[in-house]
């Protein structure tokens, strides 16, 4: 039964992968701009977990919170500093804006803490092997894959039932005619930063927890699959950027159960470069249309 | 109750409104008449707040809002109905609605002119839980009226509501406007269909190339010469 086992540990990277996915994919669907700072958020939310942890003690999901909220805080402070000013310049503009404040991320935290790699403390969360129908799972896996998927069902229930998240969708669909409702936009496009952070903060916390070693360039390749993971669902669709992780962490575990675990990270570009060639609106995208 | 002072609009460089000035008093349906690329729709944009003049003020209930965010606009009791209608086709008919009272808080209230919108537009309630990106023209110009009204507005401005409609449901989106307005609503009307908008419209204002021109009650400009060869397609 080891493709039981590989497959759920293919789920769960790939829940941490949709959890960051879900941060490219508001964020483009709001005001499309590729954030790719968004992968240097979930960095720094691995590094306030470990901190949080080690310095402070805290359990996993004290821990797990602060992460998040600092990087709800951190994700707004990006989005008014750096891209508020540029709302109405070229999409390239602010494009290469992102890519500089990822620099400026990763380079202010080595600047901070220096380079050197953590690793999480053992035993913050049991780890322990659970049989089932005969294939060995980690209890960390199962933790970890059930915390994504409350994260995301929240996730849900704010975009969809809640005042703000109809805000976010009106924003999302048409920009202007919100504003015509009494949407209040920039405080909007705020909180769409701030829930988008919160989430790679999480995945942060708990990429440490699976991977245990972290250091201030880790946000670089996780930030990259996860926005594969993003435009293979379809840039701009919340259930897009979740089975679109969960693809990716799948097809990643079983490339490495076969042998190839060199070519993972190949995998994850080559799936990006075969949906960019035969169906670039991803899974759930729509047709792009140009508004004129 | 809104008095436009002599603004001037720009786009840029360009030149949208030129010195325009114009008056709507409470209970009226005043009508903006003009072509394409007149300066109609920059007008109501300038007065919802979306667009800012460069000079000129725009006075409300006795107090300038020229200037100030649409959200406050919205929140005194200014809607408007864009052109195009621009509803949230990702979204049900509902929550459109929903989202035309943004601004307000009484969720009881909400409830009651939700009622209110459903009872003005019955069609909307068969379809309240549908995409509104598959309702037909004529049925998204009443949801984005609807959902206007759900702002509970004391001046409603519309742009353009009959483009692109059938000749019957334009009479049936211009009869359900006059109904609003008895009901209390000030309404200011933005048409290219002159016959149309004349037919409801108390007074009447034309506007060429950013500049009002004529402007006098609806029945002066129903009877005028220049209107009926221009507008009208009449000799």
């Amino acid at each position: 039964m080891e493709w039981l086992q590989q497959l759920i540990n293919g789920i769960s990277l790939g829940s941490i992968y949709a959890l960051i996915a879900l941060g490219y994919t508001m964020v483009y669907g709001i005001i499309k701009l590729i954030n790719f700072a968004h992968g240097d958020v979930f960095m720094v939310g691995a590094f306030v977990g470990f901190y949080a942890i080690k310095g402070w003690g805290l359990g996993f999901f004290p821990a797990l919170i602060l992460s998040m909220a600092f990087c709800a805080v951190f994700g707004v402070l990006i989005e008014r500093i750096a891209y508020k000013r540029l709302r109405n310049a070229t999409r390239i503009a602010a494009l290469i804006t992102a890519i500089g404040m990822s620099l400026f991320i990763e380079y202010g935290t080595i600047y901070v803490r220096g380079a050197q790699p953590e690793a999480y403390p053992a035993g913050v969360l049991p780890s322990s092997s659970i049989n089932l129908f005969g294939a060995h799972i980690n209890s960390q896996a199962l933790l970890i894959l059930l915390v994504s998927v409350v994260l995301m069902i929240i996730l849900q229930f704010i975009v969809q039932r809640t005042k703000m998240g109809k805000a976010m969708r009106a924003v999302s669909h048409d920009m202007e005619a919100a504003r015509l409702m009494g949407i209040n936009v920039d405080q909007t496009i705020s909180f769409t930063f701030a829930i988008g952070s919160a989430l790679a903060g999480a995945a942060g916390v708990i990429f440490g927890i699976y991977y245990t070693k972290i250091d201030p360039l880790m946000g670089v390749i996780p930030g990259l699959k996860a926005f594969v993971a993003a435009v293979l669902g379809g840039i701009g669709s919340i259930p897009g950027a979740m089975v679109g992780g969960i693809i990716l962490g799948v097809v990643e575990s079983i490339v490495s159960a076969m042998g190839f675990s060199l070519w993972r990270d190949a995998a994850a570009f080559l799936i990006l470069i075969l949906i960019l060639i035969f169906k670039p609106s991803g899974i759930f995208g729509k047709n792009t249309r140009e508004k004129v | 109750m809104l008095k436009v002072n002599d603004i001037n609009v720009f786009y840029g460089n360009i030149q949208a409104l030129k010195g325009v000035s114009l008056e709507v008093k409470e209970g009226e349906i005043v009508t903006l008449i003009g072509a394409n690329g007149a300066g109609k729709s920059t007008l109501l944009k300038t007065l919802s707040g979306l667009l800012k003049p460069k000079t000129g003020t725009i006075e409300y209930m006795g107090k300038v809002v020229s200037g100030k965010v649409p959200q406050a606009i919205v929140k005194a009791g200014i809607s408007h109905v864009p052109e195009g209608r621009r509803v949230f086709s990702n979204m049900s008919v509902e929550e459109n609605l929903e989202l035309g009272a943004f601004t307000r808080k009484n969720s009881r209230e909400i409830r009651e002119d939700l009622a209110k919108v459903y009872e003005l537009f019955p069609r909307l309630l068969e379809r309240r839980k549908q995409l509104s990106g598959t309702l037909s023209g004529g049925e998204q110009q009443m949801l984005a009226m609807g959902r206007a009204i759900m702002a509970k507005p004391k001046l409603l401005l519309l742009d353009e509501p009959s483009m692109g409609l059938a000749p019957l449901m334009v009479k049936q989106i211009f009869n359900i406007i006059e109904q609003i307005n008895k009901a209390g609503t000030t309404v200011l009307l933005v048409e290219q269909n002159a016959n149309m908008a004349l037919s409801v419209a108390d007074r009447a204002y034309v506007i060429e190339t950013g500049r009002i021109g004529l402007n006098g009650t609806a029945a002066e400009l129903q009877a005028s010469e220049d209107i009926k060869k221009a507008y009208l397609g009449g000799a």
